[in-house]
């Protein structure tokens, strides 16, 4: 049995060091390296610090999504709407447009939109209990269902000139105002849910709903905020992603919602809940922005990389449990 | 009944046994469930196994009907040696089971939760459903259960899913018949039925295991015994040669008087007083106060209400009607957190799911309803809370090999030190302890009975739920009985003794 | 008889045929039972797809997957018949049943042997999937002037008065009708669903039998996938995007619990039918086609509330006089 010297337990069984080396993050963050210095080799357009930075779009709207999204899964919830939250906002926005609202206002309309929808979703799962993944199918319909109804076949273009900035802009050199808002998010995101009572909470909640509500934890708040905050960065998704098109079409942001879920997966956020981390989603992101970027310059068409993104998924995965059965 | 008409001759010396394991070893993953150990069933004949929580009982089950595998030892049935590589192959070599809890199906008629896995079949291999509700009337009949076997078992209450059970038992031709802890969730005269029904399967020359913790059931009904301590075999034989105080000492390696702490009597002013508590399905008209210093025991059978008033109390579940005052001041509770701020905390009996966070470690376990007080401005601070932490661990005397190991990882009792540790870290005004040693083992017992006894000596109000009868005897000042969401009675000194919690529990008359 | 009345199946068909008799003040023709079997031929493929991913979610996982199985299944026997015309019709479908179950299994046997979580499994061989459409017919299409008559004339052949694809659905409801309520395998579905540790006590195993409902609802998906590709005599990568979705859609309307265990396949059957009737019933009444998606989201929503209102536990019954109201 585990009973060692009584009286002094250490704080922690394992230094830091050995922590860090046995964890999910390290482990990613070397096939990141392998990735790029793969890339590197493969393609001489790689290494060149404009395409570097271009390579960045492909991942910074969807990784700020995911940021919310893995800590929603952590608490045991999925929201399975968020590109059609993408959806109805650039409608929203793209109709205000027209009425010749300016950027502040369409950026204040993204938001609220997307606010809004979260809302939406989060009452339905925390007021109502439903389970989040048939609710958030539902709203992924009805959200999107909207922006057909709303656009059908046609599209919304004309936004302000100044608008653009939020997707096209840069902030200083090849840095663009998408990944500087990416990098902030990831900062923020990664001490809310590392370095607060909030972020524990969400971990109590994953790890065991009623024992979490049984030690004083508002279960029901916490995660109709992360419905909320989920709703919000699908918002300012569709603000930037509106800002880098120029236009608004129904079938906007189609398919996001698996790729954000991937990255979140893949970023070592347990699917079932309880575990995960911002750093291991920030570099899942870069690494599916890598593989993109690379096969791309490659002349691989998207399509084919997609399979990529799901052996890695199910790889991912499946290697550490092949591993166990292995040495078992 | 007509039972013991044709009972074999249970005393004949040459028996042979119709199933025995021989040398079983079972390992998991950092924990040697069992070693060596061995156990014989006869025909027509009850064999008791005895032994505490943890002592391997559960794993011995679950490798005689399939769902472990041993690592070691053989199985012999009827003479031949025998393997059950699933749940199949031991229902199949006529061994069945009723299990501690409802291993049932909500959403399945009751006919067909009694032959899931074994139903009749047609000439073209389809479920038979006309014959398969006919013997499941014809045994339903014979336990004199009176169920519709159309029914979903989502409708029965608790008892009649054990009749269901029991039915399921009886539909395979058993030769083995495995009772783990049959009775625990019965009211008195189920129970009788049980024993009946015990004799019956007797008479029919079948071989049972019976396991129980209650000692005057195994006297009652048991041929033999075999004990189990920490996973090995410790000894084996016939009831009738051997006595209570024997057994004790065969479980827990000593003898052992269960000594409760002395009580340092410092009982001091009303602290809660309830008013008149009620909720549509669970309980009614509950009042009751409690005073500081004070241990307050409620007892009652299982599914009397206790667990629901108490959470009801700490806010999990709102009571439609009633006034709770602290200090004589009216509190609102709503939820826990609500209840927490009112100085009321809560330990469940339901650890895994409502006690501890497993897969989070020891120490945020204990500070998760104390952050307010080791965070500043909403971020965290990990020194405060290994220093916290560790205060009150070290107070617990927990074992452990670092704070930071998951609470899953630890043995029952040190979870519940855990638990208690996390609640006595908000400084609460009274503590409620449900089942506080249920799956503890004996030495840990008494450590959590002499704290318990600690913390009212220091001013702690404590209420303790209890289904053993000597450990509500032991620690209460005053004990209030419950019955069927009521307050059955309120005992204290002289009136509170065995044969009065017992009566008032069960609702017997004043002669019984 | 009230039990039965206020069965999820009953509501369900009471609101289908509400919804009939509304279109029908207005546009008579389409109620009438040509036209109704027109809807219902139009709906076999959601309703064979439903009927497979009904069993996956009996068994608490879930299968993403379906609609990329379809596209690739179906543009591998595209393929095939645009090299090799003389393939008979009763070799294809063979093929691609079995090239359906086959991809059923991968996922399956993930899901049993690896314990990966069905929702990423199926996420992951979605795309997966999708891609290999791609890597083997290189962006292209296989068009209908590449089909030979015998392919895309199978599904739309009337035998007794009815199309094929609608016999082929029929067929398919019966066979799952007796899988589900007269076989082992089809009673563990529930049990599985209802209590898994409860089912491992019974002999059942678990991860078996989670295998075997992928199987099911890959074959039914490769199944489909030729029978549309003929229908529709097109064949390319983004055929049936995000009908998995819809798929799901119909066994959440048709009462299907998502936490597995609960519901019939009579539900899922009227649960697609519903969606059948709605997609079909817009144009008619003159409501733009793109509110169909806002619909059946909306109809998600409903049904879902509902499911969880009729399953909510009831609190334990401890005082006797509540007894009698319960």
């Amino acid at each position: 049995m585990t009973d060692t010297s009584a009286r002094h337990i250490p704080d922690r069984l394992h230094s830091a060091a050995a922590r860090l080396l046995k964890s999910w993050e390290v482990l990613l963050l070397a096939v990141a390296v392998a990735i790029f210095v793969a890339n590197s080799f493969a393609s001489p357009y790689f290494l060149n610090a404009w395409n570097l930075s271009d390579a960045t779009f492909n991942f910074t709207e969807k990784a700020m999504i995911a940021f919310a999204m893995a800590l929603l899964i952590i608490s045991g919830e999925i929201d399975l709407s968020v590109a059609s939250i993408i959806a109805l906002a650039s409608t929203a926005m793209g109709a205000a447009a027209q009425l010749g609202l300016g950027a502040p206002a369409l950026v204040l309309i993204g938001l609220a939109t997307g606010l809004a929808c979260g809302a939406f979703n989060g009452a339905l799962v925390t007021g109502l209990g439903l389970p989040s993944i048939v609710v958030t199918i539902g709203t992924m319909s009805l959200f999107r269902g909207i922006s057909y109804i709303v656009l059908g076949d046609q599209a919304y273009r004309g936004y302000p000139p100044e608008f653009a900035f939020f997707g096209q802009g840069y902030v200083a050199w090849v840095i663009s105002f998408e990944f500087v808002l990416f990098a902030v998010l990831a900062l923020v995101y990664g001490v809310v849910l590392h370095r607060t009572n909030f972020g524990r909470a969400i971990f109590a909640i994953g790890n065991n709903p009623t024992g979490a509500l049984f030690s004083g934890i508002q279960v029901r708040r916490v995660k109709f905020i992360l419905f909320l905050l989920t709703g919000a960065m699908s918002g300012i998704a569709a603000i930037c992603l509106t800002s880098r098109l120029g236009s608004t079409r129904p079938s906007i942001a189609f398919g996001w919602e698996l790729e954000v879920v991937t990255m979140v997966v893949l970023g070592g956020v347990s699917i079932l809940g309880g575990s995960g981390s911002i750093p291991g989603v920030v570099i899942a992101a870069f690494v599916m922005g890598l593989v993109t970027f690379g096969l791309g310059l490659l002349n691989v068409p998207g399509i084919v990389m997609s399979i990529f993104i799901g052996l890695l998924l199910i790889g991912v995965i499946a290697l550490p449990r092949l591993w166990a059965m292995r040495t078992r | 009944m007509q039972i013991s008409v044709r009972a074999p001759a249970a005393g004949a010396a040459t028996a042979v046994p119709i199933l025995s394991l021989d040398g079983i070893t079972k390992t998991f993953p950092g924990v040697k469930a069992l070693s060596d150990v061995a156990l014989a069933l006869y025909p027509g004949e009850v064999t008791a196994l005895v032994g505490e929580n943890g002592a391997g009982k559960s794993t011995i089950v679950k490798i005689l009907t399939g769902i472990y595998q041993p690592d070691a030892g053989a199985i012999t049935l009827a003479g031949k040696p025998v393997q059950f590589p699933t749940a199949q192959h031991a229902t199949d070599a006529g061994i069945t089971a009723i299990h501690q809890e409802t291993v049932l199906f909500d959403d399945l008629s009751v006919a067909e939760n009694i032959f899931i896995g074994h139903a009749p079949r047609t000439r073209w291999g389809l479920i038979d459903w006309p014959a398969l509700r006919a013997r499941a009337t014809e045994i339903l009949g014979r336990i004199d259960a009176d169920l519709d076997p159309r029914m979903p078992l989502r409708e029965l209450g608790i008892a009649s899913k054990h009749l269901v059970a029991i039915a399921r038992a009886l539909s395979v031709d058993a030769r083995v018949v495995i009772m783990d802890e049959p009775t625990a969730a019965l009211s008195h005269k189920e129970i009788e039925e049980l024993y009946q029904l015990v004799e019956r399967l007797k008479a029919e020359g079948r071989a049972i295991l019976f396991i129980s913790h209650k000692f005057d059931e195994i006297f009652r009904i048991a041929d033999r015994y075999t004990v189990f301590r920490d996973g090995q075999h410790v000894g084996s034989g016939r009831m009738s040669e051997i006595d209570e105080g024997e057994l004790v000492r065969l479980m827990v390696g000593r003898s052992v008087d269960q000594i409760f702490p002395a009580r340092a009597h410092q009982i001091g002013a009303e602290c809660l007083k309830v008013v008149g508590y009620a909720h549509p399905t669970e309980f009614d008209d509950i009042s009751f106060s409690l005073r500081k210093g004070e241990i307050l025991g409620f007892y009652g059978l299982v599914g009397a209400g206790r667990s629901e008033v108490m959470q009801a109390l700490f806010g999990v579940t709102r009571p439609s009607k009633g006034v709770v005052r602290i200090d004589g001041q009216i509190r609102a509770i709503r939820s826990p957190a609500e209840a927490i701020r009112a100085g009321i905390v809560y330990v469940p009996e339901d650890r895994g799911k409502q006690g501890a966070v497993i897969g989070l470690p020891i120490f945020q376990n204990i500070t998760l309803p104390s952050l307010s007080q080791t965070s500043r401005r909403g971020f965290l601070r990990l020194a405060e809370e290994f220093r916290l932490a560790r205060e009150y661990t070290e107070r617990l005397d927990l074992r452990a090999a670092a704070l930071d190991q998951d609470v899953g990882q630890l043995s029952g009792g040190n979870q519940q030190k855990v638990v208690i540790a996390k609640w006595l870290a908000t400084r609460p005004r009274v503590i409620i302890l449900d089942e506080p040693t249920k799956g503890v083992d004996i030495g840990s017992k008494a450590a959590v009975h002499a704290f318990m006894a600690e913390l009212a000596a220091q001013g702690l109000s404590v209420i303790m739920v209890s289904s053993e009868i000597p450990e509500i005897l032991g620690m209460s000042d005053r004990v209030i009985v419950m019955r069927e969401g009521l307050i059955a009675a309120e005992l204290e000194g002289a009136a509170l003794t065995p044969e009065s919690l017992v009566r008032h529990a069960a609702g017997i008359g004043g002669t019984a | 008889m009230t039990q039965y009345l206020k069965s999820r199946e009953a509501i369900l068909l009471g609101a289908i045929l509400a919804l009939l008799a509304m279109i029908a003040t207005r546009f008579p023709a389409f109620v009438s039972p040509g036209n109704l079997l027109n809807v219902f031929n139009d709906t076999a493929p959601l309703i064979i797809l439903a009927l497979g991913q009904t069993v996956v979610i009996l068994t608490r996982c879930i299968d993403l997957s379906v609609a990329a199985n379809l596209a690739l299944t179906g543009m591998v026997v595209a393929m095939l018949n645009a090299a090799a015309p003389g393939v008979p019709i009763a070799v294809i479908l063979v093929l691609a049943v079995s090239l359906g179950a086959i991809l059923g299994a991968i996922n399956g046997v993930l899901v049993w042997k690896l314990s990966i979580p069905p929702i990423v499994v199926t996420l992951g061989t979605m795309t997966v999937f999708r891609g290999l459409i791609f890597v083997i017919s290189g962006g292209e299409w296989v068009n209908a002037h590449e089909m030979s008559a015998a392919f895309t004339g199978f599904p739309r052949s009337v035998v007794l008065g009815l199309p094929m694809l609608s016999w082929i659905a029929l067929g398919i409801a019966a066979l799952f009708l007796l899988l589900v309520f007269r076989t082992p395998l089809g009673r563990a579905f529930y049990a599985v669903g209802g209590n898994p540790h409860a089912a491992v006590y019974t002999g059942i195993v678990v991860g078996r039998t989670q295998f075997w409902a992928f199987v099911l609802s890959g074959a039914l998906a490769g199944l489909t996938g030729y029978l549309w590709v003929a229908r529709y005599a097109v064949a390319y990568v983004d055929i049936a995007a995000g009908f998995e979705l819809e798929v799901v859609a119909a066994c959440v309307i048709g009462g299907i619990s998502i936490a597995g265990g609960a519901g019939t396949l009579v539900g899922t059957i009227l649960g697609a039918l519903f969606l059948g009737i709605v997609k079909n019933a817009l144009p008619v009444v003159d409501i733009s086609p793109f509110w169909q998606l806002a619909i059946s989201g909306s109809a998600i929503i409903v049904a879902v509330t509902f499911n969880v209102r009729q399953n909510r536990r009831r609190g334990r019954i401890i005082l006797k006089r509540a007894e009698g109201h319960a």
